[in-house]
């Protein structure tokens, strides 16, 4: 489990990243928290001629409040996003999929734009992302371009990144004051990627739901907005029935697919039931009624 | 002989802290990794086949060889021309090499190794080595591996059965004839691994001057694979020297089966003129280290209508991949004496088929085979007691062997050296208040809840018999005049005092993190009246330095009886030399004089006495104050070994284990009914493994097979696609149990010391492994008892349970 002879570079800034880039026209990675890429040179399934480290940059790692949005520079790490107050405060549901992520060693290196960009359908960010539509900012050679939520992924491992760009910032709509949320998740093991998990925010207004938000983890090849269910709830509210209607609803939006660890039919059964945990846990006390 | 004089409190029995702690802990531990035994040592990469099933055509090794840093390749060919097969334990013809010659049987079987002047530079390599292969197609079943049309793996023997034995003990027909309850079952168990955090790892070094092949490895024996890898490699066992270095990683079993590594990595060495290290990455370790068999059981019970157990019926399966490599058919046969488990019945038939399939080899894993065994076995009485409508508890408290019986003859040849079996049940039912739990699951089930109680008990075997291997022999080959029985168990230990009176201790085990010179070192200050820290314990074992034979190593949990015992028989040795040296000191009658907190005197008190250090000092400086005839110098070696095991009788009785310990456990769980996860709510577990020399050791090991166990259950399963592709290649796919999935255990301990040891032993070291699988699946299928599911497959995954709760909902 030695990678192939590659060659590595630390710039200190953005723009030397992207010369680099170039340089190698499509043979480079760019490292960022390196848990999942090291493993996957190890293996000698990723091969890249050259990796560029962006862990020099330090202006690629901060959290800054911006016109209604939070903005992730894309070298913050997880542990800093776990511990942020104004994280806490404003997008308290991305705290709470943070402690899904990994486990305390992983979470040290392991960095937000480095986890979208490496698009695992199985990890929590690409779900939160989905869920709050949210949107990333990409430089490359043709300037700056910023990539929603709903058009970023495209299959296993894959976005609409060009092998020339670079993911520079995540973007997340700070969560409306009073709004509930949850991240459900199953795995195996503590810290394992998810079989299925949830994240959901709903917005009560009263008895009704003015807002629900619903998006999966490990349910298809990428996450998966979870929009016919959600219109369930701001149709007809947060009570049991509406709820049990929402996520059945939601079984039937997934495509998951089977692996060694669980069924296809077993990831949609846990779509659901985890849906509803979110959603119940989202709403809230009082929200049994109806 | 144990001082029982002695004012002070033995340190056997107290969890005295462990000595090798601080350094494992600090990071300064000597591993095989950070072994540099030798300078300029190359390394050495294995190309493993990607196909599991396929003939090799041929090699093209000139891009490999014409790459930077690379001094050599080794291929198949060489192997097939340089080295000779491993002997194997079954009589079928199966050539088993240290690497593929003619045929590679399963993904990631060695074809070839590249030695460079680094691993990185040996991968590169490595890849540039072409292989012409035919792939042919593959079978990873069992019995579909012996329907008559399945590929055939190994055409010499031109079937996939390598062996086949029936063994009957008693009357079974009978039994079942005369049976008013007869239960049958299927169960499947999962081929899964032990995962040592340290991986397999070996240096070897060729002098060709000397014509001296030495090997370090992590190998833990027996050293019985030493002969066997001098002959592989057409070495005079005095030319071929095995180092261990001081600590191993853990092992579990695993490390026995690393001796073809030695052997290939040792011929790399010897036709490249240079010292080669492999260390094994973790790819190549859950791809082709070793594992327990994937087994198929059919299994009937007769028994009356008040729950007495008349006879059982075994049918095996057991898959041992692509080749049968020693200790093989062990999977079977390994618990031959206790195949009965605590139980009294009489009759018993086994019909054992061992197979060979395109999956990675099989050997010795934590429990070896002991974890298939009860699986079966625990399930079957709760069958019987559901069939009955009788509790669990009362069904196995019918059936145990009585205290009273002990020592105890089993109708396979078994001798259980002592116990209390249903003392211990009872401690686990007292721990687990059983009636509270029975109670809360009335109410569980009132409520809708999936709460469930199972109870598993075990006989724990330790200290194999070597000989046991032979029960997969037929009789009539081993009534030749010239077969060789094959027995045994005995360790060597060495003590000596320094000039200055403190005490040095060399042994011959292997270390794996069991805290031997800790334990070597209550038993020594205890025996000599010293403090542990006054005892300095060398291990390392050296085939070249130190007293071996071929049952040497630490396995089959031997080290607390085998070893141990080798340390306090020395110690009194020594002792006794003291004693009669000092009474020489003293001019008066050996009888006159005692020994008590480390120091010689008269009985009664009067009259000079001279401890430990004034002996010492006295026997090194001034070596003719000895006595004539005493032997000069204050160093005594002893060896411990038992006479009870000997070999396979003509009627396949053996008593294939030297001591045998008890568990009986206690679990409840509780299913999600919506997810199906399963959560332990409580577990149980109560061990009687005689004298405990230190609690807190033994606690360690009761944790380790615990959750080694719970691997097994819920976890771990080395899976294949049906071309034989490896499905659980990293970690991410082969699930081990961490911290966060260990329930919390409550352990207490029942003592019946072992007549049969010198300190009452007996080994702990496989414990729970055994027993959690059983009680596990007994405790979720009693859960699920009012759907009438009932596990039949291990692992336990939340998957696969839903699914069976699905089906018998429809």
């Amino acid at each position: 489990m030695k990678p192939v002879k590659f060659e590595y570079h630390a710039p200190a800034t953005v723009d030397e990243a992207l010369a680099l880039l170039g340089r190698y026209g499509g043979e480079a990675k760019i490292l960022a928290g390196g848990q999942s890429l090291m493993p996957l040179m190890n293996f000698r399934l990723s091969r890249p001629a050259a990796l560029i480290d962006l862990n020099r940059i330090a202006s690629l790692a901060y959290i800054r409040e911006d016109d209604g949005h939070l903005a992730f520079g894309a070298m913050t790490r997880q542990r800093t996003v776990e511990f942020s107050p104004v994280v806490a405060q404003r997008l308290p549901l991305l705290r709470e999929a943070t402690r899904w992520v990994g486990h305390l060693p992983i979470r040290s290196r392991g960095t937000i734009g480095g986890s979208i960009a490496h698009a695992d359908p199985a990890a929590e960010y690409p779900a939160v992302l989905t869920a709050l539509d949210g949107e990333v900012r990409v430089r490359g050679p043709r300037g700056e371009r910023v990539l929603k939520a709903s058009d970023l992924f495209v299959t296993y491992l894959t976005t609409r990144l060009e092998p020339d760009e670079i993911l520079t910032e995540v973007r997340l709509p700070a969560m409306p004051a009073g709004a509930g949320h949850a991240f459900e998740e199953f795995a195996r093991r503590h810290g394992d990627f998810a079989i299925v998990g949830i994240a959901a925010m709903v917005v009560r207004d009263g008895g009704r739901c003015r807002q629900a938000r619903l998006a999966t983890a490990g349910a298809g090849p990428v996450p998966v907005r979870l929009r016919a269910a959600e219109e369930i709830l701001e149709r007809d509210g947060l009570g049991d029935r509406a709820i049990e209607a929402a996520t059945a609803r939601a079984a039937e939006l997934v495509s998951p697919d089977a692996d060694i660890h669980a069924s296809a039919d077993y990831r949609r059964h846990l779509t659901r039931v985890l849906a509803a945990r979110a959603l119940r846990r989202a709403a809230g006390p009082g929200a049994r009624r109806g | 002989m144990m001082s029982p004089e002695s004012t002070r409190e033995r340190w056997i029995g107290r969890p005295v802290k462990r000595v090798e702690d601080h350094r494992l802990l600090t990071g300064r531990g000597t591993y095989i990794d950070d072994h540099p035994p030798v300078a300029n040592v190359h390394a050495a990469a294995i190309v493993r086949s990607p196909h599991a099933h396929a003939r090799i055509l041929g090699y093209d090794v000139s891009a490999a060889l014409a790459m930077p840093g690379v001094v050599g390749v080794i291929t198949g060919a060489d192997v097939a021309a340089s080295t000779k097969p491993f002997g194997v334990g079954v009589t079928a013809p199966v050539h088993y090499y240290c690497a593929a010659t003619d045929k590679a049987r399963f993904v990631g079987e060695p074809v070839a190794v590249v030695v460079a002047k680094n691993r990185y530079l040996a991968e590169d390599a490595a890849e540039a080595v072409v292989v012409h292969y035919e792939p042919l197609p593959a079978v990873v079943d069992p019995e579909r591996a012996l329907e008559p049309d399945a590929p055939v793996l190994h055409e010499t023997v031109g079937t996939n059965l390598a062996g086949n034995r029936r063994l009957v003990y008693g009357d079974p027909d009978r039994a079942f004839a005369e049976a008013e309850v007869v239960i049958r079952e299927r169960f499947r168990f999962p081929k899964y691994a032990s995962t040592p955090i340290e991986t397999y790892g070996v240096i070897a070094r060729w002098d060709g001057l000397d014509g001296v092949l030495t090997v370090w490895s992590n190998f833990m024996g027996p050293f019985i694979m030493h002969p066997l890898v001098a002959r592989v490699l057409g070495l005079p066992e005095n030319r071929l020297r095995f180092i261990v270095p001081p600590d191993i990683g853990g092992s579990f079993g695993i490390k026995s089966s690393i001796y073809p590594y030695m052997a290939l990595i040792g011929l790399a060495a010897m036709k490249t003129g240079v010292a080669v290290k492999w260390i094994e990455d973790r790819r190549e370790h859950l791809l082709a280290s070793s594992s327990g068999t994937d087994r198929v059981a059919y299994r009937e019970l007769a028994a009356r209508r008040d729950g007495t157990i008349l006879g059982m019926r075994y049918r095996w399966i057991d898959n041992v991949g692509g080749y049968i490599r020693s200790p093989e058919p062990g999977c079977s046969f390994r618990p031959t004496g206790n195949f009965v488990g605590p139980y009294a019945f009489q009759h018993l038939e086994v019909d054992a088929s061992v197979v060979m399939t395109n999956k990675s080899l099989t050997g010795p894993n934590r429990g070896y085979a002991c974890g298939h065994l009860y699986f079966e076995t625990e399930g079957m009485i709760d069958r019987l007691a559901a069939t009955l409508g009788m509790d669990p508890v009362a069904v196995r408290r019918k059936n145990l062997i009585p205290a009273t019986a002990f020592p105890y003859r089993t109708p396979t040849g078994g001798l259980y050296d002592s116990g209390d079996y249903e003392a211990t049940l009872d401690r686990a039912l007292e721990h687990a208040d059983y009636a509270g739990l029975r109670r809360r699951q009335v109410e569980a089930r009132a409520a809708g809840r999936w709460f469930g109680i199972g109870v598993a008990l075990a006989v724990d075997p330790s200290v194999s018999n070597m000989g046991y291997v032979a029960t997969a022999l037929d009789p009539q080959f081993r009534a030749k005049p010239e077969y060789l029985p094959k027995s045994g168990a005995m360790d060597a230990a060495t003590v000596k005092v320094d000039p200055l009176g403190r005490v040095t201790a060399i042994m011959a085990t292997t270390p794996q993190g069991q805290g031997h010179q800790t334990v070597v070192s209550q038993i020594i200050a205890d025996e000599l009246g010293l403090r542990p820290e006054d005892v300095t314990v060398v291990d390392e074992m050296d085939t070249f330095t130190r007293v071996w034979s071929i049952s040497s190593g630490t396995y089959s949990s031997r080290f607390g009886s085998v070893g141990a015992g080798a340390a306090a028989l020395a110690a009194r040795k020594l002792r006794a030399k003291l004693v009669d040296y000092a009474a020489h000191l003293m001019e008066v009658p050996v009888e006159q004089v005692e020994f008590r907190d480390g120091t010689a005197r008269m009985k009664g008190g009067q009259g000079p006495s001279y401890t430990v250090k004034d002996l010492a000092g006295r026997a090194h400086w001034n070596a003719t104050s000895m006595p004539e005839g005493m032997e000069q110098g204050l160093q005594a070696t002893a060896v411990f070994g038992f006479s009870v095991a000997g070999a396979v009788d003509a009627q396949d009785r053996v008593n294939s284990s030297n001591t045998y310990g008890f568990i009986a456990e206690v679990m409840a769980v509780e299913i999600d009914r919506a997810t199906a996860a399963v959560t332990i709510d409580k577990y149980v577990t109560v061990h009687d493994a005689g004298t405990i020399i230190n609690p807190m050791i033994a606690e360690g090991q009761i944790y380790g097979g615990a959750l080694h166990g719970l691997g097994g259950a819920m976890f771990e399963e080395l899976a294949y696609d049906d071309d034989g592709q490896l499905l659980t290649g990293t970690f991410m796919d082969y699930l081990v149990p961490t911290a966060s999935e260990a329930p919390t255990i409550d352990i207490a301990h029942v003592v019946s010391p072992s007549p049969l040891t010198p300190l009452g032993s007996k080994g702990l070291g496989e414990s729970s492994s055994m027993t959690v699988p059983a009680v596990l699946a007994n405790a979720v299928s009693d859960a699920l008892a009012p759907l009438g599911v009932r596990i039949t497959q291990l692992p336990i995954t939340p998957s696969r349970l839903w699914h069976l709760i699905e089906d018998a909902k429809t």
